[in-house]
């Protein structure tokens, strides 16, 4: 909320210094603002649909049961594979991994579903993919589950 | 035809919702509530990144950006576009238009990749908030590990792109 606040403030600040430079200049920045959020607005709520959708169909139970149920290498295939569908918010996905953790699953499986939660996109690889095209879109996509997979066995040494 | 596209998978997601209130009632709500609250949270941040992509795309110039971020830019670009993707808000998908007017600004590609690595990975309030959920090995194992692959993997990510792909991808930021 803290962090918001400050985006804001840089951007209204420079705002301001760009009006007070060059009004003309100013206004067809915000014209671009304007046009670059109608084009992308489609594909936002697109994501913000899907991901109302996921998060229904899999909850806060449901993980937790397919994380209670298996420990060891398949809890972590499950959990990097279930973070890369899953798509959250962090507010919702942290609090849940930091209960799966209380309720006995381990910290390399937690963190095999946290990590690729946050990189992975299966569900944003369509939208992903109109600005990259599918090829890129596949290799940014395997390059962050490739980043989630060191983090678990990294982590998974260490505790 | 973009159009078409732009708002098939739209129309596919709330069809799924409509199915659901249908089949399930509460399903279906509980659908429309987590989407508006999706909504609500992340249209909070679309002001202030919008407005940024506007003015650096009339401030900007092409030379600049090419000076800090292009393909002679070395480590400066790298630390750039880490610094780009950390001071971001918001989900993935709002990184899309953000890495679209880095390119076509001239960002070198590996960069943008970096960008989005460091997005998805080692934003300051969500490191805070990872700190609180996880503590501190987890968190800070998770951003060394993530920055050093992602520092590798966007320019070996780079090298696995034919001219044709970079020349497509680049097109597609001009008019993005």
């Amino acid at each position: 909320m803290i962090f918001n606040g400050v985006l804001y403030l840089v951007a209204g600040s420079l705002l301001l210094l760009s009006f007070f430079y060059d009004r003309k200049k100013t206004k067809k920045a915000l014209k671009k603002a304007y046009k670059s959020l109608l084009k992308n607005l489609s594909m936002m709520v697109t994501m913000m649909a899907l991901m109302g959708i996921m998060l229904t169909i899999i909850d806060a139970d449901l993980i937790s049961k397919i994380f209670g149920e298996q420990p060891g290498d398949l809890g972590i295939l499950l959990g990097l594979g279930l973070g890369s569908v899953a798509f959250m918010p962090s507010f919702i996905a942290f609090p849940l991994g930091a209960s799966l953790l209380d309720h006995g699953a381990g910290v390399p499986q937690v963190a095999g579903f946290i990590s690729s939660m946050m990189g992975v996109g299966v569900l944003s690889y369509g939208a992903e993919s109109e600005f990259f095209g599918k090829k890129a879109a596949l290799l940014r996509n395997l390059l962050a589950l490739v980043a989630s997979i060191v983090f678990v066995i990294v982590i998974g040494g260490l505790v | 035809m973009k159009m078409i596209k732009q708002y098939k998978w739209l129309t596919v997601a709330l069809v799924i919702i409509a199915v659901l209130l249908v089949v399930n009632p509460p399903q279906g709500l509980s659908a429309i509530k987590f989407t508006m609250s999706n909504l609500k949270s992340v249209s909070m941040v679309l002001p202030p990144i919008f407005i940024l992509i506007g003015l650096m795309d009339v401030w900007v110039p092409k030379e600049t950006m090419v000076k800090f971020m292009g393909h002679k830019s070395g480590m400066m670009g790298a630390a750039i576009a880490i610094f780009i993707g950390a001071m971001g808000a918001g989900p993935l998908y709002v990184a899309f238009p953000v890495a679209a007017l880095l390119h076509k600004k001239g960002a070198r590609l590996a960069y943008i990749f970096l960008m989005l690595g460091a997005w998805t990975s080692v934003k300051l309030p969500i490191f805070m908030f990872e700190w609180a959920s996880f503590g501190a090995t987890f968190t800070l194992v998770h951003v060394t590990v993530s920055i050093v692959i992602y520092v590798i993997g966007s320019f070996v990510l780079e090298t696995m792109l034919s001219t044709e792909t970079k020349a497509m991808i680049r097109e597609r930021a001009e008019s993005a």
